[in-house]
């Protein structure tokens, strides 16, 4: 369960929110909604622990994730606004390290078999550089697949990605959260899973 | 997974990626031999002084080369996200860290030692004097990538970071030109080099075991 307390956000003299509680259970989907500029990813950073909240605290499984660091990092996976991905290597190298990096044993096989999921396994040895915008982001979307985190916090997943994309991306989605995983997203895009009444977190309220 | 094979993963990682950017490793390594290689143009041909100032010359463009790589050395994981994502993995930051400072010495650091001696000769250093140089070089450059490594993840995203780089981390340099310069010249003087060294062995011990605990409190600023 995660659960925020309290949370503010200050950049420079404006405070972005305020006052901010929630709660996310297993098998729920939480949307962070809000204008451009209203703190979603600030939010979505505060939640991974790349950002400090100027105030109130972030709970994992009821424990501060300052505290918990170790076990956290280990069950939650971040997509950020930019993909992770190396330009220089290749789709399969990208997420073959990414994982390896992250502590989780993967297999040759498993690694393509994620690539190929997200539509990827004609450039398995392509070098990234030649890879366009939604594919890279396909390849950083593919390590979800393999990280088997409990929570996904995923800023703006849907972008640059085309319709065949959207619909896997909600798909996968949709079988995180029934295997009672959780996932907390911004996106400007309607989110529709069969099932799942997501709940929603509005910033410019 | 244990911390010594992340460190591994990512030294592998850092080596493939230098391979495929040859040119990047090659500019520093230039730069080093031409730098060292203006002094005698700037100085005139006196054999006598080139080979009195030839340790230390070599050891000031050795710290202008490192500081010159120095912008590889995180600048392109936090533009692409990598950063992030090492900072969220369950591993204690200290530990990839170290391993991503070894990766940057073993680039940009071993192929200075390996091309002083060619340098050195050049400037008429005597066959002693040349094995100090080197052995100096190898005890000091892994404090120069460790020491820079403060620099350059305090000024990651910002603007002119390159010179601000340059005005943080070549003060802090001192004393590793001090005492490796100084070893070569004890080496030239038959005073003996013993002493200088052994400070840059300390020297060596204590950044290793506290400049990745500073980068990892710089890094927690600079990405937020």
């Amino acid at each position: 369960m995660l659960e925020g307390k309290d949370l503010a956000c200050v950049r420079g003299e404006r405070t972005l929110f305020d006052h901010l509680n929630f709660t996310l259970h297993e098998g729920e989907l939480l949307l962070v909604q809000g204008a451009n500029g209203s703190g979603k990813t600030s939010l979505l950073r505060m939640l991974c622990g790349l950002m400090a909240p100027e105030f109130g605290e972030v709970l994992w499984r009821g424990k501060k994730i300052g505290a918990a660091r170790e076990s956290y990092h280990a069950e939650m996976a971040y997509f950020g606004h930019s993909p992770a991905v190396k330009e220089d290597l290749s789709a399969f190298e990208n997420l073959d390290f990414a994982c390896r990096l992250a502590g989780i044993p993967v297999k040759r096989e498993e690694v393509k078999g994620a690539l190929g999921h997200l539509g990827l396994g004609h450039c398995l040895n392509l070098p990234a550089k030649s890879l366009s915008q939604g594919q890279r982001r396909r390849v950083a979307l593919s390590r979800l697949l393999l990280a088997k985190a409990r929570l996904w916090i995923l800023d703006e997943p849907l972008t640059a990605l085309d319709q065949a994309a959207l619909k896997l991306v909600q798909s996968l989605l949709g079988e995180h959260l029934r295997q009672g995983g959780m996932a907390l997203l911004t996106t400007h895009q309607p989110v529709m899973i069969p099932g799942i009444t997501p709940k929603i977190l509005d910033l410019s309220a | 997974m244990n911390m010594s094979q992340t460190v591994m993963v990512l030294l592998r990682r850092e080596l493939m990626l230098a391979m495929r950017r040859r040119g990047d490793v090659l500019t520093v390594l230039f730069f080093f031999v031409i730098v060292a290689s203006l002094f005698p143009l700037g100085v005139g041909p006196d054999p006598k002084l080139l080979r009195l100032m030839g340790g230390g010359v070599v050891w000031v463009s050795a710290l202008l080369a490192a500081m010159l790589s120095l912008g590889r050395l995180f600048a392109s994981d936090y533009a692409d996200g990598t950063l992030e994502q090492l900072i969220l993995t369950p591993t204690p930051p200290v530990v990839w860290i170290t391993g991503k400072i070894l990766a940057h010495w073993l680039v940009s650091g071993v192929p200075l030692i390996l091309v002083a001696p060619v340098l050195g000769v050049q400037f008429g250093l005597s066959n002693e004097a040349l094995g100090v140089l080197v052995f100096s070089l190898l005890l000091g450059t892994p404090v120069l990538s460790l020491i820079g490594a403060i620099g350059a993840a305090l000024t990651l995203g910002l603007r002119g970071g390159g010179v601000l780089v340059s005005l943080l981390v070549l003060p802090l340099y001192i004393p590793v030109l001090i005492f490796g310069a100084g070893a070569v010249d004890g080496a030239m003087s038959g005073l003996g080099s013993e002493a200088h060294l052994s400070l840059l062995g300390g020297i060596l011990i204590l950044a290793f075991m506290l400049t990745p605990w500073a980068v990892s409190a710089a890094l927690r600023i600079s990405i937020e």
